[in-house]
């Protein structure tokens, strides 16, 4: 690899195991100070690799000349240490240096006690998220704007604000006890979970950054199940609708990135090998007891690697809707059930339900009541598709309801 | 409240018959949730069920003289009296001839 794309490689794959480690020894609230001296690694690496090469093992060279700078931090920054002192483990041996363990079984420690304490309760889902990104992924200000189409500014500030709220609420970088689990496991879950989707269902143009996000959220998951005291029914459950999900990457857009609709997919670019893998996990996550909501929408995606419409398929995805709003109402939810209820009952009882759920907010709701009425009541269709054009907010989207609507008006 | 009540609890259903009326209950109750005005709900199985009667006296199952039994409830958001009637009104329920579905206001929840 060319030093061109190494650094930004290993920028990704290392910064955040860098950034662990040494929260882990400064404790969280120091999180801007392990940030600077990871950042500071790269940009030594950048300068010395110019003149002298690459190195042998690049990444052991920035695990060495990361630990020297975190041991100069402590030395030049008396006040620093002084503060900290009280609060590092390492004074207790009487030793001056911290030790910095860069082994792969603390990374992976510091990793998993990082997911537990950005996950906070007491942080927002938005600070989290970003969090996340930057923290546990490595991903840049710019990416992570880019993602949420905003500016770097405004996600600065998210962050700066997310990191004095890990100082205000004492977060503690520390695997949480076996009873604290289960239930900071759920923190944890929904913002994996929300990971995953900011990248599936991001509006940005950003293709490759967008599954990038999906892959982060796979892998980070993937550590929980790696540690047998996370490793739930409810985490094998999200892996495995996470790798049904990415099966479509590939299938889900054309060559000017204009997203395909699920029925217009072409199966065979569906990745077999992730169906394969999510069904795996699937069967895992059959061993508890709670039928948790990514039991039921990981089962959901299942039936959707089934391409053949079969009343089976139908009835069974509508079943899992129902049961899925009862635990974890969602207007997205709702749609899709109403989606099913016309396959499984016939377009008339899925009509008179649609009515009723008013999400008249909502572009999907007037999409799907014309997809109703099409064959029915096509001039109805046509309305309730111009109302959809008009609440529409990608062109994406857009482009996609006006071939509805041209194809209603041919017939 | 939707309270379900059975005219006749000893009535024993076919297979079949209770599979279809599993799907419409079900189906029912998912486009009460799909409205997001489904708070939670059960059934009441009559296996296993006893009648504590005064000086504790204990008979077996819900049916006493009145064979009239109570077959389990669910609880929606609702802003009236008004809407509670009209999610009660599309109950498989009151298929049977003689059921009902009782509407009652949740006093704390």
């Amino acid at each position: 690899m060319a030093q061109a794309e190494l650094i930004p490689h290993l920028f990704r794959t290392e910064f955040r195991k860098i950034t662990a480690v040494l929260c882990k020894v400064f404790g969280i609230e120091h999180l801007e100070v392990a940030e600077d001296i990871a950042s500071e690694t790269f940009l030594s690496a950048m300068e010395t690799w110019t003149y002298k090469g690459i190195p042998e093992n690049p990444t052991a060279w920035l695990y060495l000349v990361a630990k020297n700078k975190a041991k100069n931090y402590f030395q030049r920054n008396h006040l620093f240490a002084a503060k900290i002192a009280s609060q590092v483990k390492y004074t207790a041996s009487g030793s001056e240096e911290p030790d910095i363990d860069l082994s792969d079984k603390n990374i992976t420690d510091s990793q998993l006690q990082m997911i537990f304490a950005i996950c906070h309760p007491g942080i927002s889902k938005e600070a989290q998220i970003g969090l996340a990104l930057r923290i546990l992924c490595g991903f840049g200000i710019t990416e992570i704007a880019n993602a949420f189409l905003t500016n770097k500014e405004i996600i600065n500030k998210r962050l700066f604000r997310a990191k004095e709220k890990l100082r205000e609420e004492k977060v503690q970088m520390e695997f949480p006890g076996e009873t604290e689990i289960k239930k900071r496991l759920d923190t944890v879950l929904t913002t994996l979970y929300l990971l995953f989707n900011e990248g599936y269902y991001s509006e940005s143009q950003d293709v490759v950054l967008r599954e990038d996000f999906c892959l982060e959220a796979m892998r980070l998951t993937y550590l929980l199940l790696e540690n047998p005291s996370t490793n739930t029914p409810e985490v094998n459950a999200l892996f495995a609708l996470m790798c049904f999900h990415a099966s479509r990457f590939e299938a889900r857009r054309n060559e000017n990135g204009e997203i395909i609709l699920y029925q217009d997919q072409d199966e065979s670019r569906w990745n077999e090998t992730l169906i394969a893998k999510g069904a795996w996990f699937l069967h895992e996550a059959s061993g508890g007891e709670k039928l948790s909501r990514y039991h039921l929408e990981a089962t959901i995606a299942y039936w959707n690697t089934q391409k053949q419409d079969t009343p089976e398929k139908w009835e069974s995805i509508l079943q899992l809707y129902n049961r899925l709003l009862q635990i974890c109402y969602s207007p997205v939810a709702a749609l899709n059930r109403t989606y099913a209820l016309a396959k499984a009952n016939g377009k008339e009882v899925a009509i008179a339900e649609a009515e009723k759920l008013q999400l008249t907010d909502n572009h999907y709701y007037f999409v799907l009541l014309g997809e109703l009425y099409t064959d029915i009541d096509n001039t109805r269709a046509v309305t309730h598709l111009q109302k959809a054009l008009l609440l529409a907010k990608t062109e994406a989207d857009k482009r996609t309801i006006q071939k509805k609507m041209a194809r209603l008006k041919a017939v | 409240m939707l309270i379900f009540r059975h005219e006749d609890g000893t009535k024993v259903a076919s297979p079949e018959q209770i599979q279809v009326w599993m799907k419409q209950t079900m189906d029912w109750i998912g486009g009460i949730a799909a409205q997001n005005k489904f708070v939670e709900g059960n059934g009441l199985p009559f296996a296993d069920s006893r009648v504590v009667h005064h000086n504790n006296v204990v008979t077996n199952g819900p049916f006493g003289e009145i064979k009239e039994t109570i077959g389990g409830y669910i609880i929606v958001k609702a802003e009236s009296v008004e809407e509670a009637v009209e999610f009660a009104k599309g109950s498989p329920v009151l298929q049977g001839d003689g059921n009902t579905v009782e509407v009652r206001k949740v006093d704390r929840h």
